[in-house]
């Protein structure tokens, strides 16, 4: 097993740049640093550990604690080290005999207030408190606990991740400072003074009632047990730590597994992580408990229709029978009866393997990834207008970003520790810009404001996209250098010519979109002349049918600036999924092989033919939706289903379910009994990322190793069912490790030529491009000196209103996201204590809606579009723009996707989640499907609990 | 039927996107190479199935020159 050490080296205070270098003597011994590096820090890089309990290196000093104090030649006093930058030719001191009598006395009075509690506390053994004691020789406490002390404070456990012991609280102002430096979020303070001061979450609330995002900044940089994870508490201190990558959203966090055994203690974000530097959220720190959660599906199950009770079988005899009933149905309907599809849940490895399978053994093209039905237009757009398909910079370029325009995205609620870094820099100055139907959190937020919000109709993204564009054009805003030195000089024309028609102006536009003129214009000018000016996007740009034009014409924006190829610029498509990214550059779709290589492309296609023994087919394979329709036709009788539940996360629920119902053969590969598993044929059980090796690859193009930190719950890691399957169907896949599937991805695609799990355990990630041509850890930072394809490639973006429309019938639009607590389907969130901050999808709407519908927050309305019916509690919020209603998709039993249509991209088939006409009443009792829903469903849970244990079934229909 | 339908939507909201392009003699080629490239044979073959029996009056104009040399 790969371990490390479980506490890092803490330098005290942060790192420092600096082009300029001073050198100075620390107890007798020369050291050099950048210019701006404290004198604490120093003396770690000498090596010596001053004492100190207020100043960690994630933080920015603070100076309060008095215990790391030093002397320095020719000065008085006895100056804080944390808050003394280092200059040239300082003589200093870390020890004397007065340091050491200063700092007993701190030490002494903190103490004095502080429970003697060492041998039964949860910190014991992690307790900074405690090592300081140790460190300064306190040998004795003068001061009683007669006099007023804190020791009777009562304790916060509100929170269902960790408690708040006041009683233990030093008053060192390192939660406070993290939740305003790491985090942004500002819920903690200081009340009182003096003697009273304690740290209060919110005006003194209890912290679940605060406005807390339980992100676990705080009790990472609590030095004692004051704020102190629950799990820890009930299981003690852990015995070793495992390097891995979160599991949840596209930031791709890296967390240490702290672990006692194989039970997983507690996670904590690792601070030389480069898409998170130490860093997490709600979800990747503490929302685990999914990965032993008792629901876990263990044991491989089949039956012949899904109206039998499943039997549990073993390994072999599920796949064997998957493998006949797969071979079964192509042998009746046909080669491409059947195909395959993967969710950016699952590791490159393992959609690698499905893909491969696929095409290797089913012998078709029919694999599709739900990537499919988010950033597929991300793929089509960057890859028409630059020539791949990947964002262009690092997380850490926003620190150089002037001016930040989000569209599409709510990175504070889907995104979070992307989101924290950007705020940071907006306040530190940087200016926003915001297009979204919605007023989310950043337009308006307590301590970051949009300087623009476009505050759109849905659906009409590529008309403001136009309309900027308009302004950049006409008020001669053009990088013109740029665009003639990188760009395709008559796409660019064709263009502009384009663009500055009247028809494209704001003024123009102004009636679709419903954002005044002078508000584009304004926006159009921030961005094109605040200097660095970086785009990040998200679902609300793709999921449209005009998904792929709205990125197209994002691509244009920063080209038509010179916003590409720098540091603090660039498009940046902020991936939903931990491995949306990774799930894509693995051939994922049905017309690509891994590297975003056509499979017309004839010298890929032997290349991958020549390694795999096999005929690859030329022709492009079924996308998710196409397989629904052709399920319906009855020519897609079979599908391999790899981590994700198209039930409930893929639009238009009906059409969706009709499909799975006509098929033969579903087959469900998962950790739990997923809404699409109870129309499965065939269950195989999956692993959690815990269970398994991998990688992953982030938003960034950041490829980071998932390591197993203890054995697969039901046996087998999912590589290995692919592999048994394909074993079943005939064809060998003969690995003994998941690094040797990695080998073989990047012996056969150039862009990961230089990628292995060495490299990878060696640097910490990688990004790719990464071969011979790149640095040793790949590409930070794309498009620098020529685009991918070339020269950038201007394409013209018409705006074509929607078919989705509001009609009498259909009075308002729905659209639809994601809330910070829960994650997409909620199959993973909804089994851990984050339903205690999200527990139902609701349907948001704006005030003056409410008022003409007679509907108040907590009423029951109904939602009704031409694709189906539901029932949600209302929530009525200033948000949302009039005319517009909003909800999520976390639980089932909502049937937010029974309402959305299967309107899509004209591109890439993307649905169109974010633009539904709906009508809204209030009710009083759930939709017909949801009746029909709570049926099937009482009846599949019960067709699983009871199911029996032993009996083989025999293939064939 | 509701297929057809469906598939005539989606070669018109292609074309929708091409016929933007100043020359359309290019976009067809390329509204054409683009459901060569993501289509899948059986949704080719069911809308050439469909025009040859109901004739492509649904379809913008410039997606009956990319038909055309789908054939």
């Amino acid at each position: 097993m790969d371990t490390i050490s479980l506490h890092d080296t803490d330098f005290g205070t942060p790192l420092r740049t600096s082009e300029t270098e001073v050198t100075l003597t620390i107890d007798g011994f020369e050291v050099t640093v950048p210019a701006g590096t404290s004198l604490m820090r120093a003396a770690m890089d000498a090596g010596t550990q001053i004492p100190k309990l207020c100043a960690t290196d994630s933080l920015e000093p603070f100076g309060s604690c008095r215990l790391c104090l030093v002397e320095i030649e020719g000065r008085k006093g006895y100056p804080a080290s944390c808050t003394t930058p280092a200059e040239a030719g300082m003589v200093v001191r870390t020890q004397s005999p007065k340091l050491a009598e200063l700092r007993r006395g701190v030490m002494e009075l903190y103490i004095s207030d502080h429970p003697l509690d060492c041998l039964t506390c949860s910190a014991n053994g992690d307790c900074e408190l405690q090592d300081m004691a140790g460190a300064v020789g306190l040998r004795e406490v003068r001061y009683g606990f007669e006099g007023k002390n804190h020791l009777a404070a009562v304790k916060d456990t509100s929170n269902p991740y960790f408690t708040y012991d006041a009683s233990k609280c030093i008053v060192c102002n390192r939660c406070v400072r993290a939740c305003e430096e790491t985090q942004g979020t500002f819920a903690l303070t200081i009340s009182g003074r003096g003697f009273g001061s304690r740290v209060s979450a919110g005006e003194s609330q209890q912290f679940m009632e605060s406005e807390c995002v339980s992100c676990g900044a705080c009790v990472n940089a609590c030095p004692t047990a004051t704020l102190m994870e629950k799990t820890v508490i009930d299981a003690g201190q852990p015995d070793h730590s495992v390097l891995t990558t979160c599991a949840y959203c596209g930031v791709g966090c890296s967390f240490k597994a702290d672990m006692k055994g194989s039970e997983v203690v507690r996670m904590t974000p690792w601070k030389d992580g480069k898409a998170n530097e130490g860093h997490a959220c709600i979800k990747g720190r503490f929302a685990w408990g999914y990965a032993t959660h008792k629901e876990r599906m263990l044991n491989p199950m089949i039956r012949k229709s899904i109206s039998d009770p499943w039997q549990e079988v073993s390994w072999d005899e599920a796949i064997n029978y998957a493998a006949s009933e797969l071979r079964r149905i192509q042998t009746k309907y046909g080669t491409d009866s059947i195909g395959g599809i993967t969710s950016s849940r699952c590791t490159n490895e393992e959609t690698y393997l499905v893909q491969k399978l696929v095409r290797a053994t089913f012998h078709n093209n029919n694999t599709d990834t739900c990537a499919r039905v988010c950033h597929s237009p991300t793929g089509y757009g960057l890859g028409q207008t630059y020539g791949t398909s990947a964002g262009t910079q690092t997380f850490k370029s926003v620190e150089h970003a002037d001016v930040i325009l989000v569209m599409g995205a709510n990175p504070t609620d889907a995104h979070p520790v992307f989101s924290s870094r950007m705020k940071r820099r907006l306040r530190e100055g940087a200016k926003l810009i915001v297009i979204d139907p919605r007023a989310i959190e950043l337009v308006n937020g307590p301590h970051v404001k949009a300087d623009y919000h476009l505050q759109l109709r849905p659906g009409t993204n590529v008309a403001i996209v136009s309309a900027l564009a308009h302004v950049i054009v006409t008020e001669g805003l053009l990088d013109e250098k740029f665009i003639s030195e990188r760009c395709d000089t008559e796409a660019f024309n064709s263009w502009r010519e384009f663009v500055a028609r009247t028809e494209n102006s704001p003024e123009a536009l102004e009636i679709s979109t419903g954002v005044s003129a002078e508000l584009v214009r304004g926006a159009a000018r921030l961005y094109a002349t605040g200097g660095n000016a970086a785009i990040y996007y998200g679902l609300g740009v793709t999921e449209h049918s005009q998904g792929s034009t709205a990125v197209i014409g994002i691509a244009n924006l920063a080209m038509a600036t010179g916003n590409i190829g720098k540091e603090g610029a660039g498009v940046n498509p902020l991936r939903g999924q931990n491995n949306v990214q990774g799930a894509c550059d693995m051939g994922s779709f049905p017309h690509e092989l891994p590297g975003y290589r056509h499979v017309s492309d004839n010298a890929t296609r032997n290349l991958f033919e020549k390694a795999w023994g096999v005929t690859l087919r030329a022709d492009p394979g079924l996308r998710i939706p196409n397989m629904f329709d052709a399920a319906l036709e009855g020519s897609f009788m079979g599908i391999y289903c790899q981590g994700e539940d198209i039930v409930q996360s893929d639009p238009n629920t009906q059409h969706v379910t009709a499909a799975l119902s006509a098929m033969e053969c579903v087959v469900v590969q998962d950790l739990f009994l997923n809404e699409t598993a109870k129309y499965a044929h065939v269950f195989l059980p999956g692993a959690s990322f815990l269970e398994k090796d991998g990688t992953f690859t982030n938003a960034e193009r950041r490829i980071s190793r998932v390591r197993k930190v203890m054995a697969p719950k039901a046996g087998l890691a999912d590589w290995e069912v692919t592999v048994k399957l394909a074993k079943a169907m005939g064809y060998d896949m003969p690995y003994n490790h998941p690094s040797e599937i990695m080998d073989e991805i990047a012996s056969l695609t150039p862009t990961f030529k230089g990628v292995n799990y060495e490299k990878i355990d060696r640097l910490g990630s990688v990004q790719w491009p990464c071969n011979d041509e790149t640095e040793e850890a790949g590409t930070a930072l794309m498009h620098i000196d020529h685009f991918v394809r070339g020269k950038g490639r201007f394409i013209i973006t018409q705006y074509v209103p929607t078919d989705e429309k509001v009609t009498k019938r259909f009075p308002l639009i729905l659209t639809t996201g994601r809330i910070l607590s829960q994650y997409n389907v909620g199959a993973q969130t909804r089994r851990t204590e984050n339903v205690r901050f999200h527990d139902e999808d609701r349907l948001e709407l704006h005030p003056h809606d409410a008022e003409e519908l007679g509907i108040q927050t907590d009423d029951w309305v109904g939602v009704s579009s031409r694709a189906g019916e539901t029932v949600l509690r209302a929530r009525v919020t200033e948000r949302m723009q009039p005319g517009v209603v909003y909800t999520t998709f976390h639980f089932p039993e909502s049937g937010a996707n029974v309402i959305t249509t299967d309107n899509s991209d004209w591109a890439t088939n993307c649905p169109e989640y974010k633009v539904t006409a709906v009508k809204v009443v209030k009710v009083m009792q759930p939709s017909k499907w949801q009746e029909e829903y709570k049926t099937f469903n009482d009846n599949q849970i019960h067709l699983a609990t009871d199911r029996v244990i032993g009996a083989a079934l025999s293939a064939g229909k | 039927m509701e297929h057809n339908n469906n598939l005539i939507k989606m070669a018109n909201d292609i074309g929708a996107f091409f016929e933007a392009m100043p020359d359309q003699q290019q976009a067809a080629k390329d509204a054409a190479s683009h459901i060569q490239k993501f289509w899948e044979s059986r949704m080719q073959k069911a809308l050439l199935a469909y025009i040859k029996t109901d004739g492509d009056g649904q379809l913008k104009p410039v997606m009956r020159e990319a038909i055309k040399s789908l054939n």
